[in-house]
């Protein structure tokens, strides 16, 4: 069981874009590098990656402001 | 001796103490945005205070050291580690040769100033060590650092490890953040209830913000006085006729999200500010995450000089402890 903490202070999204689906549901399987999701701050937006393999429950919502360290999924 | 950058952080340049005398002809201050921070960080290692450091930003960098050095991390609490170690911020350290510095998660505040003794040796560009990335100009070739960068560092004089600033010394932005302005040239432009609601509204600082400029919402918009736009301006009741935008000037287009001008601020545009945050406040700004709840603070010309004046007592004070 790992928790994935965001790199960063920003914006979460779960979605590469509005009309796309999400990167990630909870229950899917997930491997190490796959991206979960994005951290939007100063005009940029960074991809979040797992970083073990599993299955994933998010812990944050899509749009949430987040803090660094914050804990975004749960990858068990 | 050089320091080389195996992961460059978010964004992560090269500063000094700023760039100024080329504001008028588009060239922005640059430099540390948080100066008290950078200064502190030089002193603690041994170097003069406007040696040049780097500013890393919400996350840092991880640097390998090929000769020994003196290194001290200020400003963010972004705790420094040597070989995955944890170090103590605002206090000296010492990482020998082929140890590798990099960072924890961001536990306060949002730039971190990492100084090295003997200070990062990259070209002085018009005065000065600074990035303004916007421009390609001064610090690294111009640009934030990226993995494989080879950073020269000067020589440094060795000092002890273990120099530290006192935890009273090290200031912050309090929650909400106070940031004392003083109502500029076109305050009239605002109706008196909408500049009471400016003063009044909380504030939050918005994923735009940046060293060109530091963005807020969440405030109610503002009312303008109705007036037939001059000659020159634009047609958004905002809009002036172009003007210097000092640094720290407070612009808010549309009269909806003020922006705080920093230290790689334009020079101009045709914008109306409704003042400036008082130079004393502007490091503070430097530590304000996005989310961070904020209030402008109506100051009079008298009471920003000595908040001035105390900010330099402040920062001579944590020159004489080391």
């Amino acid at each position: 069981m790992a928790q994935l903490l965001s790199p960063l202070p920003g914006t979460f999204y779960r979605k590469p874009s509005p009309d796309k689906p999400s990167y990630k549901e909870d229950g899917d399987s997930v491997a190490k590098g796959d991206v979960i999701g994005l951290i939007e701050v100063m005009k940029s937006f960074n991809e979040v990656k797992a970083e073990s393999d599993g299955k994933i429950t998010f812990m944050a919502e899509n749009e949430e402001p987040v803090m660094a360290g914050q804990p975004l999924a749960e990858i068990v | 001796m050089a320091v080389n950058v195996i992961k460059p952080g978010l964004s992560t340049t090269v500063q000094d103490l700023g760039r100024p005398g080329y504001y008028h002809i588009g060239i922005p201050l640059s430099g540390a945005m948080d100066r008290l921070a950078a200064k502190a960080a030089n002193w603690l290692v041994g170097n003069k205070e406007g040696a040049a450091v780097l500013e890393a930003v919400f996350m840092g960098p991880e640097l390998k050291f090929t000769e020994e050095a003196t290194v001290a991390v200020t400003g963010a609490e972004l705790p420094p580690k040597v070989d995955g170690e944890v170090r103590d911020t605002w206090t000296s350290f010492k990482v020998k040769k082929g140890q590798t510095l990099s960072f924890d998660f961001l536990k306060k505040g949002a730039r971190a100033y990492i100084a090295i003794s003997g200070g990062i040796d990259v070209p002085v560009v018009l005065g000065s060590r600074s990035t303004y990335a916007l421009g390609a100009l001064g610090g690294f070739t111009g640009r934030k650092l990226e993995a494989g960068d080879k950073l020269p560092v000067g020589k440094g004089r060795a000092v002890k490890e273990g120099r530290s600033v006192p935890e009273k010394l090290r200031r912050g932005p309090g929650q909400p953040a106070e940031l004392r302005m003083i109502p500029g040239l076109y305050w009239h432009r605002i109706t008196e209830a909408a500049g009471k609601q400016f003063l009044a509204d909380t504030w939050k600082v918005a994923n735009e913000a940046d060293r060109i400029g530091y963005r807020f919402k969440g405030g109610k918009p503002l009312e303008f006085v109705a007036r037939e736009q001059p000659f020159g301006a634009g047609s958004d009741p905002s809009n002036i006729v172009d003007a210097c935008y000092p640094y720290g000037s407070i612009q808010i287009p549309s009269g909806t999200e003020p922006i705080v001008l920093h230290r790689d601020a334009v020079s101009g545009g045709g914008y109306f500010m409704v003042g400036a945050v008082i130079s004393a406040d502007m490091d503070l700004i430097g530590q304000m995450q996005p989310n961070t709840p904020a209030r402008f603070v109506e100051v009079t010309m008298a009471q920003a000089l000595k908040a001035r004046k105390d900010r330099a007592k402040l920062i001579e004070k944590i020159k004489a402890g080391l």
